[in-house]
């Protein structure tokens, strides 16, 4: 069995897995962070996109082997204790969560379009939000939660 | 997705030694494809050669009119590439249009042309560039590489190392795409060079990306959509599906070229 | 009431976010237990088939396989049990087959689970699962509802042999039909309305734990109505009682109806978990909750109005079929017949209305109540032939309605389908709707959009939809093997901190906040000091769970009744401890007061005295302050709206684009305007979807063609716009809240909204009508259609 080591919310971490292993399995089960979902098979949803080398992506779509050396961010990640990043506090501001189940890939999503693209108009917040299914919201808050949550990354 | 070996060469060399070696073996690029259909079980490899380790496959030059792009250069680095905008913007536009940004962040184009997936974007930019497609062994034009649904000229164990792209006068990519996967349910290329009127077609077909002949012709004579004004091509060789039948699909062919002769400019 | 920050009405944002911000939600996929196994089911990859044999002992032997269950291991046990009764008009129960835990020598849908693998890893289950080697016979598929009962292809069960579960009718047909004879205009409609798939974005997960020690079953699973799985797997499948089985359902990531439902997988974990002596845990994939979660909707209708000269509503007829999938699931008989036929008077004083509703058997998953379940169905078919009436009478569509309307001042309104609606003002919702989406100067925007290639349109709905489901008597009368009340129990604790036990459950509505500010309210307390628990059989005495938009206006008004208890008990101890009578006691801003004095005595003194009960009246009262109460509706509750749509279409290739949507909505009074909006635009996108987007679609082998994403157009962000949405206020006059319920309100008024815009847009090249859902391509068509 291959040995990963990589660096998760800033800790490193060394495991020996079974090749086939996912990223999103070696987060949720080898290293018990379980705010990353799986939502689909077909890597649509988004429920599973992590930060690798602080890039979005798809935790469901990434063998663990792939990410060997590399830095990777999980929304447990994101701040720290009971703090909030800007974006996890834009998304309570505007009620930009029902379930839940979507909201840790949509946030780190946000986060990594927010980074692209600090000043995004609502179309281009939607286009870039097309990774990422919710069925609760309804998009409409998530949308103010992302423009909120980029002006506050702003400064 | 059923257990396999892993190997991470440094060098092409290894690659194909790997590759040469394995009893099933496959390579690996940004996995966007691959990794799906393995969780599916639609594919069982039991070797993957991951090509993430070899510098060379990486990146973006320009030089002599031609825009040479590594194989494992990602989506979101072309679409980001102010060498690619400034040279062929409808390239840079087109890798930006694919999936999402998570994608793009892994998917390559190597992967992608080797694939050949019916509904991929980047063959139609490929056929429609007349590129080249080049390997460890050897070079292929565009016009020679894509074969057939998922299936392209590339030999057994051959490994995309890059893709050449002549730079235009202009072009433009129209993708309309499919409402549930956004793949391209119709993507039309359209290219105008010194040598002449390129028209490529993706999604469409139901031999994989094609060129229309009549179209090129008519826009080589005049480069404006009302030159292909009522040049709806022909429904036999169209795909059908769910999301589009035949019929619709020639009808978007048309309107999507007339469109992206418009974007051109 | 209360008028601090907390209390009703206020926008207090939500308290259960900061657990999902961060990544420390808790769903059932997330637990791990000691020593857990993993099952993976073999699925039937057949339409319909006979099972000649299973041959599980390569699996068995595979690496870390624990064992390979198939219907054998399930003889001792029942089938899933259906909680709703249906008789046909002539009086005979529906056909009402056994569904299997286990698919029993027949397969009757693709997905069908034949076996289970159960082993240490998951990966090791799902490889052990490819090793089963079942053995088939294929028989012909059932599919097409209209087939299944004339020229039936094959039996999908043999009690059914023309596949018909039931045939059911409301109201008088002759009657009906000498109205239609009389009439000066009939506007007649076929449609279908689409199969959906619910896809609440968390897979459906069950983990199955066993006590030897003590004989308890632990259940955790992805539930809107623990209790609910908890009798009817406990009474009905395993025989189980209740004292010995916990139902846990943690956070839950949505459910939409498709997790109200008992499901095999509950009852596999189950006794699983018993056989091997270990827990088990399955989690769906993403394919498999297609193949096996309940599907919604998949109606076919023909519906006629009849008219006056006028445009006044004579006479509505309707035939429906209605697709029960292959087996009968929880509450599948009741969607198509009881929250469809009895809404189809809408906001309207239509005098008579037949419907008739056959339901058929199909080689498809079972199809079941999806948000809004049967009422947007009654709404799409009213509201679309009220339409195209309107059209053909060259009427204005908000005009016609207007004429039809139940007036306010004609409540109660006994409707001729069995409702008796306690309250409403639909030109209060009418008019908010068309002033906000500026209707009346549409005109502009079309000849603008013209002027661009477009066709714009716009199309208006009234929807009225029967929620916070119960009275028990009613549904018990009309078919219900269940009461439909709920529970909830109030815990003070010494310290005055107060625990909500409520029977509800929240997978997304947030009740952790809206369930704290009616009772920081009522009670005055900080909402700090108010916890909400919910969704655990053992530390919750009963409920009946979330759906049908029940929450607040049932399990709100329970803890309403239970805040009364406390109250009542509290003035006593207070009046103890003040030296008066308890009568003269009043309850204000969190103060026991005598009344007329200044004498008061705050609500914590009055929770420790309760528990320290040194001066205490012990002679008449326990100490403690906990109270429970059992809350059961008189009436339903009849939430309604108006819901304007304009879209754009490109009419080169039929592409909708929706560019506004406006809902104006009559919920009652509203706890927190922020959470109901959220409903709001969460159904609103569901609805629209339905109407553009999405449809679960078998081919004719019955193979499911959209069994993924890459299929199954999900709504993106970037297929829809913003809403905007208001509220007008009738409250409720049954209920001590006064609320109606907003949960399913969205998914119900848009569709029809979006197709008659559509329709609006293509009706000047003489289109009628376009399918559900409006995709390019069908627009495309309905174009090139008209143009011949
Ligand atoms: C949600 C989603 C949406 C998508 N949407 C689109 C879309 O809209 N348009 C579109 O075009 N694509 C789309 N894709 C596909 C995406 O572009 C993939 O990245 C691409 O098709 C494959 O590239 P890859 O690097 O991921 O290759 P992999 O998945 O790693 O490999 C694909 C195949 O190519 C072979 N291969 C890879 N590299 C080489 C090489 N250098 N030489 C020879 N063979 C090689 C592999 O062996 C494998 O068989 C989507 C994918 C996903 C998951
Ligand atoms: S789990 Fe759906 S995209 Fe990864
Ligand atoms: S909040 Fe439930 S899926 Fe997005």
């Amino acid at each position: 069995m291959p040995t990963v080591s990589m660096t998760v919310n800033g800790q490193t971490v060394s495991a020996e897995v079974d090749g086939r292993t996912l990223l999103v399995e070696f987060i949720r089960e080898h290293l018990a962070l379980t705010g990353t979902h799986v939502g689909c098979d077909t890597s649509q949803c988004g429920a599973c996109v992590v930060h690798v080398n602080g890039e979005a992506a798809k935790s469901c779509t990434m063998l663990a082997v792939q990410a060997n050396g590399a830095s990777v961010t999980t929304i447990e990640g994101l701040s720290e204790g009971d703090d909030l990043h800007p974006m996890q506090a834009a998304f309570k501001d505007n009620h930009g969560l029902q379930c839940g189940f979507c909201t840790p890939g949509m946030i780190m999503s946000a986060v990594d379009l927010a980074k692209r693209n600090p000043n995004p108009t609502e179309a281009e917040i939607r286009k870039g939000l097309e990774g990422n299914i919710c069925r609760c919201t309804g998009y409409h808050n998530i949308v103010k939660a992302v423009a909120q949550g980029a002006a506050g990354m702003r400064g | 997705m059923q257990s396999f070996n892993y190997a991470k060469p440094a060098s092409l060399a290894d690659a194909a030694a790997a590759l040469a070696k394995a009893e099933d073996g496959t390579l690996l690029a940004g996995g966007q494809t691959l990794l799906p259909t393995m969780k599916a079980r639609l594919a069982a490899p039991s070797d993957l050669v991951d090509l993430a380790g070899i510098a060379e496959l990486k990146g973006i030059s320009v030089s002599g009119g031609t825009v040479t792009i590594g194989a494992m250069t990602r989506h979101a680095d072309v679409a980001g590439s102010a060498e690619v905008k400034g040279a062929i913007p409808a390239l840079a536009a087109l890798a930006g249009g694919i999936g999402d940004q998570a994608v793009r962040n892994r998917g390559t184009i190597g992967g992608s042309v080797a694939n050949n997936d019916p509904a991929a974007d980047y063959p139609a930019a490929v056929l429609g560039l007349g590129a080249t497609v080049r390997t460890n062994s050897r070079s292929i034009a565009a016009d020679d590489f894509f074969t057939g649904l998922f299936d392209t000229a590339l030999n057994a164990g051959e490994i995309v190392t890059a893709v050449s792209f002549p730079v235009p006068q202009k072009a433009a990519y129209v993708k309309f795409p499919n409402p549930a996967s956004r793949y391209a349910m119709v993507g039309v290329f359209v290219a105008k060079t010194a040598s002449g009127v390129r028209v490529a077609v993706t999604g469409a077909g139901n031999g994989g990306v094609f060129r229309v002949p009549a179209y090129e012709a008519a826009l080589a004579a005049n480069f404006s959509p009302s030159a292909i004004a009522d040049g709806v091509i022909s429904a036999a060789d169209m795909n059908s599906d769910l999301h589009a039948d035949a019929e619709y699909r020639a009808h978007l062919v048309a309107v999507m070229a007339r469109r992206a002769v418009a974007a051109a400019g | 009431m209360n008028d601090s920050v907390a209390g009703i009405g206020a926008r207090v944002l939500r308290r259960e976010d900061f657990r999902f911000i961060k990544g420390r939600g808790k769903y059932v996929d997330d637990m791990v237990l000691p020593r857990q196994t993993y099952a993976v089911i073999v699925r039937s990859p057949h339409a319909h088939a006979t099972v000649n044999s299973i041959d599980s002992s390569a699996a068995a032997a595979m690496p870390g396989v624990v064992r390979v269950l198939t219907s054998k291991d399930f003889e001792a046990f029942g089938g899933l049990p259906c909680g709703w009764l249906v008789n046909n008009q002539n009086g005979d129960p529906m056909v009402e087959p056994k569904h299997p835990i286990l698919a029993e020598g027949k397969v009757r849908h693709v997905g069908d689970p034949v076996a289970v693998v159960i082993a240490n890893t998951k990966a090791q289950a799902r490889d052990a699962a490819d090793a089963v080697v079942v053995d088939y016979s294929e028989l012909p598929a059932v599919v097409n509802m209209r087939q299944a009962l004339s020229n039936p292809p094959a039996a999908v069960h043999d009690e059914a042999p023309g596949n018909l579960c039931y045939d059911w009718a409301l109201g008088d047909k002759e009657t009906v039909d000498a109205a239609f004879a009389g009439a000066a205009h009939v506007t007649r409609l076929e449609f279908t309305n689409n199969r959906l798939s619910p896809n609440a974005m968390e897979p459906r997960c069950a983990i199955g734990d066993y006590d030897r020690s003590n004989g308890d079953h632990t259940l955790y699973t992805t539930s809107q109505n623990p209790h609910v799985i908890r009798l009817l797997m406990g009474a009905f499948v395993l025989s189980i009682p209740e004292h010995k089985l916990r139902v846990y359902a943690p956070d839950v990531g949505g459910g939409f109806g498709s997790k109200i439902y008992h499901y095999a997988e509950e009852a596999i974990v189950t006794v699983a978990a018993k056989v091997i002596g270990r827990p088990v845990k399955w989690t769906s994939d993403r394919t498999e909750a297609f193949l096996s979660d309940a599907h919604g909707r998949d109606h076919v209708t023909t519906a006629e109005l009849a008219l006056d000269a006028d445009g006044k509503f004579l006479g509505l007829r309707c035939d429906t079929l209605a697709n029960m999938g292959a087996y009968l699931s929880t509450f599948a008989p009741c969607v198509p017949t009881y929250l469809h036929a009895t809404l189809l008077a809408g906001q309207y004083k239509t005098p008579l209305i037949y419907c008739n509703v056959k339901a058929v058997f199909t080689n498809t998953v079972p199809v079941d109540a999806y948000r809004g379940a049967g009422r947007p169905e009654a709404t799409y078919l009213l509201e679309r032939v009220i339409d195209k009436a309107a059209r053909e009478m060259k009427i204005d569509p908000a005009e016609i309605r207007r004429r039809n309307f139940i007036q306010p001042d004609e409540f109660p309104y006994q409707t001729p389908v069995a409702l008796v609606y306690d309250t409403g003002n639909y030109e209060a919702t009418l008019s908010a709707a068309l002033a906000a989406s500026d209707y009346a100067g549409i005109a502009a925007r079309k000849a603008e959009a013209k002027s661009r290639g477009k066709l714009r349109g716009i199309g208006l709905s009234c929807y009225i939809e029967a929620c916070g489901i119960a009275p028990s008597a009613v549904v018990g009368s009309l078919g219900a093997r269940a009461g439909l009340y709920e529970a909830a129990t109030i815990r003070v604790n010494p310290t005055g901190s107060i625990s909500v036990l409520t029977g509800s459950h929240s997978h997304g509505q947030g009740h952790e906040t809206t369930f704290a500010q009616v009772v920081a309210d009522q009670l005055g307390q900080p909402i700090e000091n108010i916890d909400i628990v919910h969704g655990d059989t053992a530390r919750i005495p009963f409920g009946m769970g979330t759906y049908g938009s029940r929450s607040i206006a049932v399990g709100g008004a329970a803890i309403v009744k239970a805040v009364d208890k406390i109250i009542a008990k509290g003035k006593k101890i207070a009046a103890h401890l003040m030296e008066a009578s308890a009568d003269d006691v009043v309850f204000e801003n969190g103060q026991f007061k005598v009344a007329g004095t200044d004498k008061q005595i705050d609500f914590g003194s009055v929770a420790l005295t309760a528990y320290v009960p040194h001066n205490f009246p012990l002679e008449e009262l326990e100490p403690g302050l906990e109270e429970t109460a059992f809350y059961d509706p008189a009436n339903f509750t009849f939430p309604a709206g108006s819901y304007v749509c304009e879209v754009e279409v490109d009419p080169e290739t039929g592409v909708v684009e929706v560019c506004s949507m406006h809902a104006s909505d009559d919920f009652g009074n509203i706890i927190n305007p922020m959470i109901v909006e959220g409903q709001v635009h969460g159904g609103l996108v569901q609805g629209i979807g339905q109407a553009l987007l999405e449809q679960a679609v078998y081919d004719d082998n019955g193979q499911l063609l959209t069994a993924s994403y890459n299929d199954y157009t999900m709504p993106r962000a970037d297929d829809m716009p913003s809403f905007t949405v208001d509220h007008q206020i009738t409250a409720c006059t049954h209920n001590p809240l006064g609320v109606k319920g907003c949960g399913e309100a969205g998914a119900i008024g848009s569709p029809p909204a979006v197709i008659n815009a559509i329709v609006d847009a293509l009706s000047e090249l003489g289109v009628e009508h376009v399918e559900m859902p409006a995709t390019p391509r069908k627009v495309w068509r309905a174009i090139q259609a008209a143009k011949k």
